[in-house]
């Protein structure tokens, strides 16, 4: 049997599809018995689904390195 | 009335995403959307003595994105084109007939507002990933949005495994906490 803390760092994995299938098993096993854990982890689904369906973009470190330097330059 | 300042020095830490995000819904072009964000850094800068205080720095950088974004439609459309007038509505000619019955928008279809939520979406999610501490940000927007591998986002930032899970493990719950209070109860 896990603990919540092991039940949330596997949800957690598993949300980037990090996690074992042994350690799947562990967790579904897990959230059938406990309420908490379930909610956190539908939630938590949910939040990927959310930032995959909103095509999130970001600008690299390295651009953000470039345009600091660029707007230094100009001050 | 609480006076808004500018802090130029955190404006790319603060909101290049935030901005950039905006831009590529716009353009569609992640290069061209680049630009423009640095663009507007740049008139923010040489504008900020005009800057009035009555509006958050944020809504004032988006204002002058705006104008850059409709610069950057005009400057492509004064190029080459401008005349010339598209007629052939499609490439196969045995659809001649009802092409104006084609164009007529389809009042049950749902699809236009979705790519408007999603959009409203993603701003709302960068808003909330703004609000959270800066490494944590950088943990989850390195993880999520750009799809790196944890062995090398630990490599990167110098941290160990367990230590990078803690912190998407506080990202996430944080980022679920603001997005119940400002996204699904609008």
């Amino acid at each position: 049997m896990i603990s919540c803390e092991e039940a949330v760092i596997i949800c957690n994995k598993s949300q980037y599809h990090e996690a074992t299938f042994f350690e799947r098993l562990k967790l579904k096993f897990h959230l059938f018995i406990c309420k908490t854990c379930s909610k956190f982890s539908k939630q938590n689904t949910q939040l990927t689904s959310l930032c995959a369906k909103a095509h999130l973009q970001t600008l690299t470190e390295l651009d953000k390195q470039e345009m600091k330097a660029e707007l230094l330059k100009k001050r | 009335m609480v006076e808004h300042q500018l802090y130029p020095e955190t404006w790319v830490d603060n909101y290049a995403d935030y901005l950039f995000n905006y831009a590529v819904g716009r353009v569609s072009d992640a290069e061209i959307a680049k630009d423009l964000v640095q663009d507007t850094f740049y008139a923010g800068l040489n504008s900020a003595k005009n800057y009035k205080g009555d509006a958050a720095e944020r809504t004032w950088l988006i204002a002058i994105l705006k104008r850059k974004i409709i610069d950057h439609y005009r400057k492509i459309n004064s190029k080459k084109g401008k005349a010339e007038v598209r007629m052939s509505y499609s490439a196969n000619h045995d659809s001649e007939g009802d092409w104006l019955e084609e164009q007529v928008a389809d009042p049950f279809s749902i699809l236009e507002n979705d790519v408007i939520e999603n959009e409203e979406l993603g701003l709302a999610i960068h808003d909330c990933i703004s609000k959270l501490p800066k490494k944590q940000a950088m943990v989850f927007k390195m993880k999520t949005i750009q799809g790196i591998g944890t062995e090398d986002i630990c490599k990167e930032l110098a941290i160990n495994p367990s230590n990078l899970w803690v912190m998407i493990h506080r990202a996430r719950t944080a980022l679920m906490g603001c997005l119940n209070k400002n996204w699904f109860n609008i």
